[in-house]
């Protein structure tokens, strides 16, 4: 109790703090190139009453979802096919750091001529960011389960699915759900920055669209929806990330 | 020789509420006199403070109360100079090679070059660490790497030696033969030996005398002396008088720890 | 070892193999993709007419001030804060937000603030790096056992020797998985910024390249950053493996 009480007041003095900044950053840089924290919300209040943010946003919306199932589906399969043969696991987790870690967004132009401007390229850009990380962490998941679960289920003569299903992935949960916790995140900003390369459509294109047009109200609101939607459902899925970390 | 080389008056140890909690009487008040180059132990029930009473000689922690002097000379919150420690836990450092890790006992001790050199040599040869002076602590065992602190804390010729259950991690024959060892480094260095140690039987073989220490807050209820000649090894554990010394501290201990048990037991 | 080795060059082969197959068979066509091998010789060439040397260099520059400065201040404020309780409490939803917010919304909102330049890109390289460093090394100085500490105070050494002597060179890998996310990041921000908006640089050349559809110039120069980005990599997460296997982790 004491333990949540105390991060629900340290959030508060962080959004706080954070808000005080915004404000402090619009005192020194001006009308020119900010708004302050009440202004953007006013303007994001009547932006959010027009028909053609919501087109544009149920947009990327549409693009996250398809991106995010892609990643999850596609980065369970991997982790689990990689994470069960002790030789592939050796290998191709080096080989997954590596590729996490390069500048996907350099391969954009390459998404680009293949799946040509629109929709597709958004979600296979999304994708991309987020089927890595959900693999890696369900192969190391799978990998460090520990090996007295597993020689039980060999005991109980389970079949290969039978071991999957009920031991080596309810044992990797916790760890699975961290891979996807950070999965969303990435697919997310994935997605947008997708838009923001090319697209007639969605949040980043919007974004773009308004530094073309020097719109600094739209800048600063859309930059803050993105904000607080990704932080927001981030939080959301940390909470339960940590609960199931706690159960073991 | 029976001036006082440590001595402890009305030492007592608080720690102050965390939050949400009770202040804590840790230790307290003790009174000790330890002689000079005498070997000392001190056994209790777990979380009697034992520890404590260590951190308060060594200068880590400061005393609430009361007053603690080292060859005359009050501990004010400062590690004196002469003072050498070799804790339970695994304190030697992994990125150092065995050699660099005695090395690092000598680094403020100001010593020349050369002279720094030889007491490194005498300090690995004398643990027995000759071989592996060029390896790293992760390729040693527990013991080994005990033996690496041992010869770091050795190496700055400490006075005063003090052993926080220094063997608490090794399997029992290791113990019994780093018990030999430390009886003969012991005889050789000159030193004043403190050691804490739960081990009734290890205290029973080494030390000169035994102080026997409440359960929370820890006080001193019982003094027993051994009166073993200084040339000794692990053999005496076969003498009549060992198996008494032991059988009386265990009744002694053995009520504290039913006190204990029963608080908790009640507690829960 | 070996075997995975051999695996993993198996790996790269085949796919490079089937990317090869692929286009000279005509599944994926000309303006798609050029063969691997044609990339390959048009990367050589690149690299011999030099001509794009300036942007490769100024795109490197600013890669490496942002990582500079993420890596400095990250040392320094994680350090710090590590001495602090309750700002540190404070800070730790921030910490574990911080990467799901996608930095790079706010380099339009920089490029108003600061101008079209350097300026920009390298401060979406810092952001990007410099929350990884200090969580990386809070969780280094999280390790360092009560017990070395201790040695270091019986030892008679002062907080700074502490920290050189003791803390610093027990978080040495902790150090390299910082250098490793801050360089991983300064790329991401620095490339990413240059091909969202920007006059020059190696990610403004891609862009250029690629509405112009000038494969010869675009694949050898995307290849070039991941090679660039994976053997800095792999040069760092060798020396922490170095410094791994010396402790008996790994």
């Amino acid at each position: 109790m004491g333990d949540r009480a105390k991060s629900l007041r340290n959030t508060i003095v962080l959004i706080a703090g954070l808000l005080v900044f915004w404000q402090l950053m619009y005192a020194v840089i001006g009308e020119v190139a900010m708004r302050s924290p009440w202004q953007t919300m006013r303007y994001t209040v009547t932006l959010v009453e027009t028909d053609f943010f919501w087109v544009h946003l149920t947009n990327t919306l549409q693009a996250f979802a398809v991106a995010l199932v892609l990643s999850v589906v596609l980065g369970l399969l991997i982790g689990f096919a990689l994470g069960l043969h002790r030789l592939s696991a050796e290998a191709m987790e080096p080989m997954l750091v590596a590729l996490y870690s390069i500048p996907k967004i350099t391969l954009y132009p390459i998404i680009l001529l293949a799946f040509g401007l629109g929709m597709s390229a958004k979600i296979a850009f999304g994708a991309i960011h987020g089927i890595i990380p959900v693999a890696l962490f369900t192969l190391n998941a799978v990998r460090s389960t520990k090996p007295i679960l597993v020689k039980t289920g060999r005991v109980l003569k389970l079949s290969p699915p039978a071991m999957v299903r009920s031991i080596l992935f309810p044992a990797a949960v916790p760890e699975i759900f961290t891979g996807l916790r950070v999965g969303f995140s990435l697919t997310l900003i994935g997605t947008v920055l997708g838009e923001m390369f090319a697209a007639q459509h969605g949040l980043g294109y919007l974004l773009m669209n308004a530094i073309g047009l020097y719109n600094v109200d739209v800048i600063m609101s859309v930059t803050f929806l993105l904000v607080v939607f990704a932080a927001g459902v981030n939080g959301i899925l940390l909470a339960v990330d940590r609960r199931l970390h706690f159960r073991v | 020789m029976t001036s006082a080389h440590v001595a402890l008056k009305g030492v007592t140890k608080r720690f102050p509420a965390s939050a949400g909690g009770q202040a804590v009487h840790a230790l307290g008040p003790i009174d000790l006199s330890i002689r000079q180059g005498e070997f000392f132990a001190v056994v209790g029930p777990s979380g009697c403070g034992k520890s404590t009473l260590l951190e308060l000689i060594a200068g880590l922690t400061p005393a609430s109360e009361g007053q603690i002097e080292f060859e005359g000379r009050a501990i004010e919150n400062e590690i004196p100079d002469g003072i050498g420690v070799v804790f339970q836990e695994d304190a030697c450092f992994p990125w150092l090679s065995v050699r660099e890790n005695v090395e690092f006992g000598l680094r403020k001790a100001g010593v020349a070059p050369d002279e720094k050199a030889r007491r490194v040599r005498d300090a690995i040869a004398m643990m027995g660490l000759g071989e592996f002076a060029p390896s790293y602590p992760a390729q040693l065992s527990g013991g080994m790497r005990q033996r690496v602190c041992i010869a770091r804390t050795l190496v700055a010729k400490p006075r005063l030696l003090l052993l926080d259950e220094p063997f608490g991690a090794l399997d029992q024959q290791t113990r019994l033969l780093m018990g030999d060892e430390v009886l003969r480094l012991w005889r050789e260095i000159g030193a004043t030996v403190f050691l804490i140690t739960h081990a009734l039987d290890e205290a029973a073989m080494l030390a000169d005398r035994i102080a026997v220490m409440s359960a929370r807050p820890g006080t001193v209820i019982d003094m027993v002396e051994t009166h073993w000649p200084r040339e000794r090894d692990s053999r005496i554990v076969e003498q009549e008088s060992f198996g008494a010394t032991t059988s009386r501290l265990w009744k002694t201990l053995r009520e504290e720890s039913m006190k204990t048990m029963g608080r908790s037991a009640a507690a829960t | 070892m070996r075997r995975v080795r051999l695996y993993q060059v198996g790996v790269i082969a085949g796919l490079l193999l089937l990317l090869e197959a692929l286009c000279l068979a005509g599944v994926i066509d000309k303006i798609t993709m050029p063969p691997p091998h044609r990339i390959a010789v048009d990367l050589v060439k690149l690299l011999l007419a030099g001509k794009l040397y300036p942007e490769i260099g100024k795109s490197l520059a600013n890669v490496l001030l942002a990582f500079g400065l993420a890596y400095s201040t990250g040392i320094v404020t994680g350090t710090v804060l590590h001495g602090y309780r309750t700002a540190r409490e404070t800070l730790d939803p921030l910490f574990a937000t911080y990467y799901a917010i996608p930095v790079f919304a706010f380099y339009p909102l920089f490029i108003v603030i600061f101008g079209l330049g350097d300026g920009p890109q390298v401060l979406i390289g810092f952001l990007l790096g410099v929350v990884a460093v200090i969580v990386t090394m809070l969780n280094g100085l999280d390790r360092v056992p009560r017990v070395l500490r201790k040695t270091a105070s019986i030892c008679r050494m002062g907080p700074f020797e502490t920290a050189v002597h003791v803390t610093l060179p027990f978080c040495a890998p902790y150090l390299l998985t910082a250098a490793k996310l801050a360089l991983a990041y300064a790329f991401i921000g620095v490339i990413g910024s240059e091909f969202i908006m920007a006059r020059s640089g190696m990610g403004y050349e891609i862009g250029y390249a690629y509405t112009n559809f000038d494969n010869a110039t675009m694949y050898p120069l995307i290849v070039l950053i991941l090679l660039l980005s994976i053997v800095m990599n792999g040069v760092l997460t060798h020396w922490e493996k170095l410094l791994l296997a010396r402790r008996g982790q790994r």
